[in-house]
């Protein structure tokens, strides 16, 4: 039961668009991260998929730019109550990078540069939902919105589109990444508000 | 009080009441809430704020605690007025002592600082970006810990200082915490440095030395903490020893 807010009656904005519950919209860029901002050379920059003990895919830059990229136009929700809505990007779909991979584990793990990490499912990463993203607005992704590449998973809370990104860990459990374990949602859908530990 | 038992715990909605409000500058006001049943919060975590019109429609926003960790049931917010806010002027110009607030907290278990930590710890503020700061100097405070303590606060004008007597108190009590203010628009009378953002030169003389390995919080808007983390990491800081909290015109605490 809410309490009612004495002499509140909010500024409201007419939108057509649909939020997901206690979002509002932003037109600008807002940079939230934990840490130093990381500065990765390209030519030092590598991307790789492992299973925890072996490497079974590797990419450097070149490698990596020579994949087929896609544009992408998404909204995305930040857990700190922005949403932006018709951002666009370039970017590798994981289908690509998981193409013709075999593995029966279920999990990932997500590591970037400056040792961030966040878990998902894997089935959240592949048919057409997530990329490896490399230039936002039409322009090279800025370091501190996550470049060289930063994964990009629209659907769920932006913390989970992990910047810097450097690795994907394919796991048979579930186990919290970074802001997972300091009180943030396992999952992270915006639609259902799983903002922190313990919401349904 | 584990931290770890902290975070785990669901984070409920909760009312609270207006127990008293206190100007901090012209702009920001201390909000002081009795919260039944509140769990305690570490140093540096926030709570979300959710106020509710009479048809429903509610806003959410992000506010750090201000007062020190504790496990009572007091706490206190300071929340800045911004222009074209919708929750910040509400809560700065609206809410008057008995008023009901509610909120969920606390959250974040990052940019936190815990009294058992021994490390010196080097604070770094820009503007508003004090308040999560001065939650972990007055848990320092109310902890009788000797932990050594810096803070480089920058900020737009003297009257722009939030806190300035409590902080001018404790660095005069106690030679175990030293304060810099570096003002950016105006400055006081005679002050030796002129108006200006932080550069190397005053990081370099104000901060702990690098090879002493103080943990770092620092605290304000993405292009302050931006130059700050590069200044730090001049003087020789790991990334490893600097945790960071931003907020944007719209990605925003306030």
């Amino acid at each position: 039961m809410a309490i009612i807010s004495r002499g509140f009656s909010g500024k409201r904005k007419a939108s057509d668009v649909e939020l997901p519950p206690g979002q509002y919209l932003t037109t600008d860029f807002p940079v939230l991260s934990a840490g130093p901002t990381p500065r990765i050379p390209l030519d030092r920059w590598e991307f790789t998929i492992n299973d925890g003990k072996n490497v079974l895919r590797r990419w450097d830059w070149e490698s990596f730019r020579d994949l087929p990229a896609e544009t992408i136009t998404v909204d995305i929700h930040c857990v700190t109550r922005w949403s932006k809505l018709g951002t666009s990007w370039e970017g590798v779909s994981l289908d690509t990078l998981f193409d013709d991979l075999k593995t029966d584990s279920r999990y990932t793990m997500v590591r970037s540069y400056g040792d961030y990490s966040t878990n998902m499912p894997l089935e959240d990463l592949l048919n057409h939902q997530a990329w490896i993203a490399f230039r936002f607005d039409g322009k090279d992704l800025a370091p501190e919105h996550g470049g060289p590449a930063r994964l990009l998973v629209p659907h769920l809370y932006l913390w989970k589109s992990a910047k810097w990104v450097r690795s994907i860990t394919l796991m048979d459990r579930d186990g919290p990444g970074f802001w997972e374990s300091l009180g943030y949602h396992i999952y992270g859908d915006p639609w259902r508000e799983q903002r922190y530990s313990g919401d349904q | 009080m584990a931290g770890a038992t902290l975070l785990r715990r669901p984070i409920v909605w909760r009312v609270g009441t207006v127990v008293a409000l206190r100007d901090e500058t012209p702009r920001a006001k201390t909000i002081i809430l009795d919260l039944p049943d509140w769990p305690g919060h570490l140093a540096g975590q926030h709570v979300d704020v959710r106020l509710t019109a009479p048809d429903g429609y509610t806003a959410v926003r992000s506010y750090s605690i201000s007062s020190a960790a504790s496990v009572g049931n007091r706490i206190e917010l300071t929340v800045e007025r911004l222009p074209d806010g919708e929750v910040s002027p509400y809560l700065t110009q609206e809410l008057q002592v008995g008023d009901l607030l509610e909120l969920r907290g606390p959250i974040g278990g990052w940019f936190v600082w815990r009294t058992e930590q021994s490390e010196p710890i080097q604070l770094v503020a820009g503007g508003s970006g004090v308040v999560p700061l001065m939650s972990m100097i007055r848990s320092r405070a109310t902890a009788h810990s000797t932990t050594p303590f810096r803070l480089l606060y920058s900020v737009r004008e003297p009257d722009s200082v939030y806190y300035r007597d409590e902080l001018q108190a404790l660095s005069e009590q106690d030679k175990t915490i030293s304060i810099t203010y570096a003002y950016t628009r105006t400055t006081p009378k005679n002050w030796a440095r002129p108006a200006g953002r932080i550069d190397a030169p005053l990081v370099t003389e104000t901060t702990w030395p690098a090879k002493l390995r103080p943990t770092c919080y620092l605290c304000g808007p993405t292009s302050f903490v931006e130059t700050a983390t590069r200044l730090l990491i001049a003087t020789g800081m790991g990334d490893d020893m600097i945790r960071t909290e931003r907020f944007g015109p719209t990605g925003d605490r306030k």
